[in-house]
């Protein structure tokens, strides 16, 4: 039986008070030897900054191993549930505390999978932060972008961990992706 | 399309009041025309809606990159019973009286393309209360603020995907897009399913909404009957002697890519 998706809706301006939770963007403590910030903007098509988008987070662990625990609502400081949510700042900035993922399968390119929702945009958006490195070379999404437009995919480091900006239109315009099923 | 862009406020980015209602009606009925001559199928809301003014500036310009999802993408995050506390379902009892207005429940199924329950999964909604107004520091609509409402839920599905929430009505509320600009009254839904690709957020309308014809947000979705799936259904059998109304909402997910190829593996 194929049942036809329920349409999306805007986040709208409100989730403010609903989505957020204490400790969402920490899916590792920040003391963990291991961990790194990925953080970034979100722009609109003006360059200027998203204030009321919200990101949410789903990557493997360090081994790449994906986790199949409960706790990401109230974390226990330390399974890794793998999940996370940040809202940005008046400036658009977001910041998520985590680990760099490790590769679905030993040399592919590992990735950060991010949704990203806001007021303004009419359905959620998805993407891939890439970590940076050799493995690109040979990922087949990448292969697949025109050359000038891949960049957008790939977060680059920094002196506190990944900087990977959203922008939802215009030059440089972050590619977001479709699961297309048929 | 050029003919809608040609009315838009040069510049206007987000929120401003110099259109009317009018101005906007038409805009609307000019999109959907269009559509309706096309005779495409269109089920998802649209990004590019310049009748929704904070839309303009972020919409993407490019098409999405079709991609078969792998790793991470097809799977979700597991929600538990830790996560949250079942009183979080129940939106009228959060503090220390009767929030004001209709009390009611909402409930229905968490389906995925192929019609399966989403079991155990996270359902998590947010509305204004029966005035209007959300318990959100940048509502300003001057409409009271009712302190036994915050307007918050939160629950897991059951074994057969069900959710249900007791919350009372939310009232309509007016908005900066253009002037005298009014939402629908409506519960905003979040939903999982069980792979990463399966996840939105929608809004959940009341049958027969005077504001339908008028609201850019729900006409963002060009199809009436794509539309019309995010109307609730009054239902006299959730209604309880009493108590409260009943509405029952079912909502579908995209189809699941990882049961999908597992249930390919066999033949």
């Amino acid at each position: 039986m194929r049942l036809v998706a329920t349409p999306g809706q805007t986040v709208g301006p409100f989730f403010g008070h609903a989505l957020p939770y204490d400790g969402g963007h920490e899916l590792v403590s920040p003391d963990n030897p291991a961990a790194i910030r990925l953080h970034g903007r979100v722009l609109d098509g003006a360059g200027e900054p998203v204030p009321d988008a919200l990101l949410e987070l789903w990557q493997a662990d360090a081994a790449g191993i994906v986790s199949r625990e409960p706790g990401s609502l109230r974390r226990d400081g330390r399974t890794f549930t793998g999940w996370g949510r940040a809202g940005t700042d008046d400036r658009g900035r977001f910041a998520f505390t985590t680990v760099r993922p490790g590769p679905a399968v030993p040399g592919a390119a590992p990735y950060f999978a991010l949704t990203i929702f806001a007021r303004g945009l009419l359905d959620r958006l998805f993407t891939r932060a890439y970590l940076p490195g050799e493995a690109l070379g040979s990922d087949p999404l990448l292969a697949s972008i025109p050359a000038e437009r891949r960049a957008t995919l790939i977060a680059n480091p920094d002196e506190v961990g990944l900087r990977f900006d959203v922008r939802l239109q215009g030059r440089d315009e972050t590619v977001f992706l479709a699961y297309p099923r048929d | 399309m050029t003919d809608i862009l040609d009315e838009r406020v040069p510049g206007s980015s987000s929120d401003d009041e110099s259109s009317t209602q009018a101005q906007v009606s038409e805009e609307i009925r000019r999109i959907a025309a269009a559509h309706q001559r096309s005779g495409a199928t269109e089920n998802e809301a649209r990004l590019d809606y310049p009748p929704y003014r904070s839309s303009i500036l972020r919409h993407p310009t490019k098409d999405p990159h079709r991609v078969d999802p792998e790793g991470i993408e097809l799977w979700a995050p597991v929600f538990g019973e830790r996560d949250i506390d079942p009183l979080e379902a129940d939106l009228t009892v959060q503090h220390g009286g009767e929030p004001i207005g209709e009390r009611m429940v909402v409930t229905g199924r968490v389906l995925d393309g192929d019609g399966r329950p989403v079991r155990r999964q996270l359902v998590e909604i947010w509305q204004a209360n029966a005035g209007g107004r959300y318990l959100h520091e940048r509502d300003q609509h001057p409409a009271a603020l009712d302190p036994n409402f915050t307007g918050v839920g939160r629950c897991l599905t059951d074994d057969e995907g069900a959710y249900a929430f007791t919350t009372i009505k939310p009232g309509p509320y007016p908005w900066k897009n253009h002037r005298n600009a009014w939402r629908p009254a409506h519960i905003h839904f979040s939903l999982f399913g069980t792979d990463f690709t399966q996840r939105m957020v929608t809004q959940m309308y009341f049958p027969g909404d005077p504001l339908f014809a008028l609201d850019p947000i729900y006409q963002s979705i060009v199809d009436p009957r794509a539309r019309e799936r995010l109307v609730a259904t009054y239902d006299h059998d959730v209604t309880q002697p009493e108590w409260c109304t009943g509405y029952r909402w079912d909502i579908v997910l995209t189809g699941s890519h990882r049961t999908l190829m597992q249930a390919e593996t066999p033949s």
